[in-house]
């Protein structure tokens, strides 16, 4: 059996490796291979947001009884995220390369600064506090 | 009991704390380079000569320890998930000394005061104990140990050795202790300070950072286990061989430590290559040619060491320890310590501008990207300008008389393109937050 940090962790991953692919199409040039790329990097980390903010967050503040606590700046920096997200699906409509690697820059920087944050922190309190039911459930996830 | 009452992911310091870190540093690149021309190729002769030590500790304390101090502070809460205490306090009164320190400490070595001196320990112990202390508490609880958290405390510790030893070995420059130990105290300071407190930090600091950022494979588990904590026990080894050992400093025991230590370290910076030659994110930016600078110097250097030993008259010159002198600290420290930069300014700049955006709920101000606080263009300038400061400081060791005057006039327009760039990040980043001050107070008038 996997922990949510492990899980979690290996999600993390291949989101980042949607990511340097489409980066890396968009470098080069490929405008339709880039935005096929990028739809795919972000249904990828919409799946990995809705993971956590619909089951993993609500069970682990149900739990602690914090509802403002870390998952609560995690969600804002999903909302961070997000935006980059719309104003990146602009530059690629705009075919617009400068602004889409500056974008993409500062998203790389915002992701890993949040994943880190979650796997130092978040993911072993909650293996520790709704480890034992979370992860059956995760697995499922994963497994689709 | 799992306590995340106290736990709030969002406690990083207020922008300007690591920003004048990271401001000042350049400061002191720029002053060491003016010293350099001044002095001109007697600075190259000889690591005793009083212009020489003040030029490396501009480097090294101005420039090299105050953006590690700077970012350590930034980055603790996030990396390593423990906040420093009062980071505020902390952070100020430690870059104040730091700075003032730095600058007594030059002014020290050139003027031969004792007094100077004095005070320049005197600043430079404070504003490390200080530090020392709020890391040391921060690095003490953190929960979820790792292999970045467990080097960062084997770096703070070499760090209270080398500000220790070197306090020593500047009271034993003025006369006020025995002169008969300086050349120990130095070499073990600069060991302990070189590759303890930077090769440590940096290396920690890489474990964690290169494979998230770049996207590549994972360090070894073996690698980050044992890199940091080899280096440190070898170091120890030395210094105890060399204590009970007195002055006989070039005995075989003595120079295989230092192998293993260079073998360790070359070992980090073959690994850190072959994981960066395989990164998924193909982009090239100026922080990755930094970097790549900063790996490849380091087996190079560790050979040119290696040839050394078995060219006995290559090593007795005193050009050789001048190359590992430049080396280290303008070949390995600097490039790392500057490509880093690149990523953390504009990023701390956008990360603190969307927060605010969002506590003002003000999203028609659209916010910089990266990039615009400092342009591809701009830092990759800035790159080339610090290679060829690099190669013609090399290029000095051999021919003070043509070069010395050539690579300081390099250092000055490398560290004053670096300021360029990072006060135009600054000042972006205070317009953005300008505007939207001024259109959330617009939109609060028409409420």
């Amino acid at each position: 059996m996997s922990t949510i940090l492990e899980i979690m962790s290996r999600d993390h991953r291949r989101c980042d490796e949607d990511f340097s692919q489409t980066e890396q199409l968009v470098a080069d040039g490929d405008w339709s291979g880039g935005q096929q790329a990028f739809a795919g990097f972000r249904d990828s980390t919409e799946r990995h947001f809705a993971t956590e903010e619909e089951l993993l967050f609500p069970r682990f503040e149900q739990q602690t009884g914090h509802t403002m606590g870390p998952t609560q700046v995690m969600r804002m920096e999903h909302i961070q995220m997000r935006h980059l997200f719309e104003d990146m699906q602009q530059a690629i409509a705009n075919r617009d390369k400068k602004r889409y690697l500056g974008l993409s820059e500062t998203l790389m920087m915002i992701i890993q600064q949040h994943n880190m944050k979650e796997e130092q922190m978040l993911y072993p309190m909650m293996d520790q506090v709704i480890g034992a039911d979370a992860n059956q459930l995760l697995e499922r996830v994963a497994s689709t | 009991m799992l306590n995340t009452a106290g736990l709030s992911l969002q406690q990083a310091p207020p922008i300007s704390i690591p920003l004048r870190f990271f401001l000042t540093a350049p400061l002191f690149g720029l002053a060491a380079g003016v010293l350099l021309l001044a002095y001109g190729d007697v600075s190259l002769v000889s690591r005793w000569l009083p212009s020489t030590l003040a030029a490396t500790h501009l480097l090294t304390v101005g420039f090299l320890a105050m953006v590690m101090c700077g970012a350590m502070l930034q980055m603790l809460p996030v990396m390593a998930g423990s906040p420093v205490p009062r980071v505020k306090l902390v952070g100020s009164v430690v870059h104040a000394l730091l700075s003032l320190g730095t600058a007594l400490l030059a002014g020290g070595f050139l003027t031969g005061s004792s007094a100077i001196l004095l005070g320049a320990i005197g600043c430079l112990g404070l504003g490390f104990a200080v530090f020392v202390v709020a890391t040391g508490v921060a690095l003490y609880r953190v929960a979820q140990a790792h292999a970045a958290t467990a080097g960062m405390k084997l770096a703070v510790a070499a760090l209270v050795m080398t500000v220790a030893l070197g306090s020593m070995a500047a009271a034993s420059y003025t006369g006020i202790g025995g002169t008969g130990t300086l050349r120990f105290l130095a070499d073990v300071h600069l060991v302990w300070g070189l590759m303890g407190w930077v090769g440590l930090l940096l290396m920690s600091v890489s474990f964690q950072l290169i494979p998230m950022f770049q996207v590549t494979a994972e360090y070894p588990r073996w690698l980050t286990w044992w890199l940091p904590r080899g280096v440190f026990l070898a170091m120890i080894l030395w210094l105890v061989y060399g204590l009970s050992v007195p002055n006989t400093p070039e005995r075989l025991a003595s120079t295989l430590i230092i192998g293993v230590i260079a073998v360790l370290l070359v070992t980090f910076s073959l690994f850190t290559l072959m994981l960066l030659r395989r990164r998924k994110r193909r982009i090239v930016d100026s922080t990755l040619m930094f970097w790549w600078v900063g790996m490849v110097s380091m087996p190079l250097l560790a050979l040119f060491w290696a040839t050394g030993y078995f060219v006995p008259f290559l090593a007795d010159s005193p050009e050789f320890s001048m190359v590992l002198g430049v080396g280290l600290i303008f070949g390995i420290g600097y490039p790392l310590v500057n490509g880093m930069l690149y990523k953390i300014v504009p990023f701390l700049s956008w990360f603190h501008l969307q927060n605010r955006q969002l506590a003002l709920m003000c999203l028609t101000v659209n916010i910089p990207h990266m990039k615009e606080f400092v342009s591809d263009r701009a830092s990759r300038g800035q790159f080339y300008s610090y290679l060829v400061t690099l190669l013609l400081a090399l290029l000095a060791v051999w021919n003070p008389g043509w070069l010395v005057r050539p690579a300081a006039l390099m250092l000055i327009s490398t560290n004053l393109l670096l300021i360029i760039n990072l006060v135009r990040a600054v000042y972006r980043f205070r317009s953005a937050y300008r505007q939207l001050s001024e259109m959330s107070a617009a939109s609060v008038g028409i409420r």
